[in-house]
């Protein structure tokens, strides 16, 4: 395969058709339209199940059955459209169905606007639905990765029976870049030995979230996070990137994370000993890594697309070992390179107390940037 | 005079599980689930036969169908089937669902199956109350009827006037199959028990959304005996939902079931 121009909603709806989905159910939301439009051209012609549902909240309820058929399925919205999701996400955590959901995060909270965002992270990576579970997210800051992680999705998702998010913003939903597709897969996968499709031939199948005893519900509960810590054991991916001598670690993912990038490099041009660490899987996220690094670090720069959601998990691992800051947009406003820059040179130039509140200078420096 | 041999004449439809049911005494859930098991038997539909419970007291319905089931969220049941659906276009898929989860909570996806036809049957039961959670007020609760969540009687200028689903599906172009039907008393029930079949026909056939409603008593909830509420849903419930065909595919005309 050849790499092309190509737009990242457009991109993730076709590597999700190579990756073998047989069935799409969404909603129209921007900045995620594009990968339903062109589900809605590409499924039909290839005698798969398309369909524009009535509703977010439909639409993943249609997900939801269709899931139980033990095929590839999926859907894709953005932020608003994901809250709605909510229910069905958790009823499908219940029963423990493999389902792809691709979230093109925008501005928010409410209808916030359509600008590209990352402050969805808590709602996908601890939850946002009801009751305990632990879906795997997955954040591409390219629409290279956008295309190999919905494959990687729904590898993963069939393998643990779980829901895989990919978190994308409205950057990498939008933006066109050189990118290669995967080559198509074959639709005729195995059924899994639990599928609903009619009892002819076996004993009739039943799925279900309920567990009305409590202590089969426990059950269930345990089955999950154990399900969780094998995946974590499994599964974290991250890139890193000059962290072998770093002194600054900066920590962003996404868009963040690719801008913090460029901002590390540029500091290494200056003869700051800056590195990154641009996790991949947001759940299971790469605790242990990041643990290491604050050992041998002498400041940590979290960067991210809104009030340091990520943040938090990055101090509940550094276990105040090493002085953190935090630098982020918010709203819809992507931050440009200089701005990180100049706090990596911020950092090198004065290393923080540690015990410091890790948002303290960062409100600071926004209120002086808003008067 | 010789004895003739036994012959059985009533037993358990083979798309019935040996499990009791967990319904109240008197309710009518247990007669519309018999039927359904029995239109599964007669047309050979079980193992081809894919059940989505709702969310209400029929939510273990599973356990009392022999034949593959998944259980939706509240009202999602017509999402849940639509997806099953289209994945299995060839299968029979059918949703059970009572009235809050259909006509209430459930209303945009009831609506807009019917209003894409999409394939599925869809036994819905009106007993005019919540009954899992105790008897409150449901979109289907008569004007003045008492439940727990309108102690004074339904005012219509607060609460509203009650829904009449098998009209209101029947007005969509995507509908097939829409009648209400009652099972209150034996004629009744073989009434019901045709219309389910029908309605299991027009899937069959591919003529797109069918429906059955289903007048139900709920003896506990609305505190009369169960012969009182079988009284109860021909003398109030009947003249407000009118046991009628709301629409009919033309091309059902000479079907006999």
């Amino acid at each position: 395969m050849a790499r092309e121009l190509l737009v990242g909603n457009r991109a993730m709806a076709e590597a999700a058709v190579r990756a073998g989905v047989q069935a799409y159910f969404g909603y129209p939301i921007t900045p995620q339209t594009e990968l339903l439009e062109w589900m809605s051209k590409r499924m039909p012609e290839l005698g798969r199940a398309f369909l524009q549902a009535e509703s977010e909240v439909a639409a993943i309820n249609m997900v939801y059955g269709a899931a139980c058929t033990g095929v590839r399925v999926m859907s894709s919205s953005s932020s608003p459209g994901v809250s709605l999701m909510m229910e069905g996400i958790s009823y499908i955590a219940g029963t423990e169905l493999p389902v792809v959901l691709i979230d093109v995060m925008r501005g928010g909270p409410g209808l916030g606007n359509i600008a590209p965002s990352q402050g969805d992270y808590n709602q996908i990576v601890h939850g946002g639905g009801h009751g305990d579970y632990f879906p795997i997210v997955l954040a591409p800051s390219s629409v290279q990765e956008a295309i190999d992680f919905t494959v990687l999705a729904f590898d993963l998702a069939e393998k643990y029976r779980s829901l895989v998010f990919v978190l994308a913003d409205g950057n990498i939903g939008q933006m066109m870049e050189p990118a290669e597709l995967p080559p198509m897969q074959p639709v005729d996968r195995p059924i899994p030995d639990w599928a609903v499709r009619g009892s002819l031939g076996r004993e009739r199948r039943i799925l279900s979230s309920i567990y009305i005893r409590p202590e089969d519900e426990e059950v269930t509960n345990l089955r999950l996070i154990e399900r969780a810590r094998t995946i974590e054991a499994n599964e974290v991916r991250y890139k890193e990137y000059y962290l072998d001598d770093a002194e600054i670690v900066v920590i962003g993912f996404g868009t963040a994370g690719r801008v913090a990038f460029s901002a590390v490099r540029e500091a290494r041009s200056k003869g700051i000993r800056a590195g990154l660490l641009r996790p991949i899987t947001l759940n299971p996220f790469p605790s242990k890594v990041i643990a290491e690094l604050a050992a041998n670090a002498q400041a940590m720069l979290v960067v991210e697309m809104n009030s340091g959601q990520m943040l938090d998990d990055v101090v509940r691992y550094t276990t105040g070992q090493v002085p953190i800051e935090f630098y982020g947009r918010m709203g819809g406003v992507v931050p440009f390179q200089d701005e990180i820059l100049t706090e990596i040179q911020r950092l090198a130039h004065q290393t923080p107390a540690l015990g410091i509140d890790p948002r303290e200078n960062w409100l600071r420096q926004m209120k002086e940037r808003l008067n | 005079m010789m004895d003739a041999p036994a012959q059985v004449v009533y037993k358990r439809p083979e798309s019935l599980t040996a499990t009791p049911t967990t319904y109240c005494p008197g309710c009518t859930h247990g007669i519309a689930h018999r039927l359904i098991a029995e239109v599964l038997d007669e047309m050979g539909i079980q193992e081809i036969s894919i059940g989505v419970a709702p969310v209400g007291c029929s939510v273990f319905a599973y356990n009392f169908f022999d034949c593959d089931f998944v259980e939706a969220a509240h009202g999602r049941a017509p999402a849940m089937a639509t997806g099953i659906k289209r994945v299995l276009p060839e299968r029979i898929v059918f949703t059970y669902q009572g009235d809050g989860d259909l006509a209430s909570i459930g209303m945009a996806e009831i609506m807009h199956a019917a209003g894409r036809g999409e394939n599925i049957t869809v036994i819905f039961i009106n007993n005019a109350v919540y009954g899992m959670t105790g008897g409150q007020m449901a979109p289907t609760t008569l004007p003045g009827q008492k439940t727990t969540s309108s102690p004074y009687g339904r005012d219509v200028e607060q609460h509203g006037y009650p829904l009449r689903m098998a009209e209101a599906l029947a007005t969509m172009d995507g509908t097939g199959y829409s009648v209400r039907r009652s099972l209150h008393d034996p004629k009744h029930i073989r009434l019901a028990k045709k219309a389910i079949r029908m309605a299991f026909e027009v899937q069959k056939r591919g003529l797109g959304f069918s429906i059955v409603e289903l007048l139900s008593s709920c003896p506990t909830n609305w505190g009369l005996s169960v012969q009182e509420s079988l009284k109860y849903i021909e003398e109030r419930m009947v003249p407000v939902y009118p046991l009628e065909d709301f629409k009919v595919n033309p091309a059902l005309i000479g079907v006999k079931v």
